[in-house]
């Protein structure tokens, strides 16, 4: 009787994408990257707190300074990302707007994600 | 669509459950009581923590905003970068900033918590409530230290 269900179907019901845990392992993945860059972001900036401009972008534009402060751009903005997804997923049940927030979310965090990258770049190779 | 149907029905409370009703009698699902909300129980601090989990999650989206305009200031040069730096210097700008230390702090504690429990260790009540308490504890402590350092770094306020 299997057979005669539809692929969508299946799908719907308990049908496996083979990617259940990807969204879940993602978070995870992410989460231990940030414990040690948010633990060096907060002695940075504690460390820079009040510095003139110069003195902050001769520390942004470090070479090791600007490594690690992409990764945390990457990973905190992709670990926010998923975040917000499952508040959404939890919270809005009209499914059109739970969509087009998850999509608000996604397109925010990739705008901001290289806003600051091109920020970082900019002061490290930038004019 | 059968599930969805009766959870609407519930939820608009067009069949409330009366402690009088003979339940057990009535066939239909849509009358069965639902489990407790969270207006039904005590405050717990297992689960206090768990919904600042996800505030905290919530605020520090507000807090990335304000980091990538404040690299942005930098980038854009001395002029925007003083102009970002006496908005957060402000009193508002403080504050702003105390909270989302506060909140930094916590969501990193309570997520190495959760990166143990994904271990399948201290889920015991006992360390649930431990570890919970020394969260706490330690935001509060690791907040203040990091302002009491980020004021001696400024040589004073």
């Amino acid at each position: 009787m299997r057979a005669l269900r539809s692929e969508l179907g299946r799908v719907r019901g308990l049908g496996s994408a083979k990617e259940g845990v990807q969204h879940w392992w993602l978070q995870r993945v992410t989460a231990i990257a940030l414990v040690p860059l948010v633990i060096w972001f907060l002695i940075g900036l504690v460390a820079h707190a009040g510095a003139d401009h110069a003195t902050v972008t001769a520390w942004l534009g470090g070479p090791v300074t600007l490594g690690l402060f992409l990764i945390l751009l990457g990973a905190g903005f992709w670990h926010l990302a998923l975040g917000m997804q499952v508040v959404i997923e939890d919270y809005v049940h009209r499914e059109g707007l739970r969509l087009a927030l998850i999509l608000l979310v996604k397109f925010g965090c990739v705008a901001l994600m290289l806003a600051g990258a091109i920020a970082l770049l900019t002061i490290a190779f930038g004019g | 669509m059968g599930t969805d149907d009766r959870g609407a029905e519930n939820r608009n409370g067009d069949e409330r459950i009366r402690p009088s009703d003979p339940v057990v009698s009535k066939p239909q699902l849509s009358v069965r009581p639902l489990s407790p909300h969270l207006q039904i129980y005590r405050p717990q601090l297992t689960s206090m923590l768990s919904i600042l989990h996800r505030l905290t999650g919530i605020v520090l989206g507000g807090g990335a905003v304000a980091l990538v305009l404040w690299l942005v200031a930098a980038a854009c040069g001395g002029d925007a970068f003083a102009c970002a730096q006496a908005l957060a210097g402000s009193i508002l700008g403080r504050l702003l900033l105390f909270g989302f230390t506060l909140c930094v702090v916590y969501h990193l504690l309570n997520g190495i918590r959760h990166l143990v429990w994904d271990t399948g260790r201290g889920l015991e009540l006992d360390a649930v409530y431990l570890s919970g308490r020394l969260v706490v504890a330690g935001t509060f402590i690791l907040t203040v230290a990091i302002w009491i350092a980020g004021y001696a770094a400024q040589g004073g306020i």
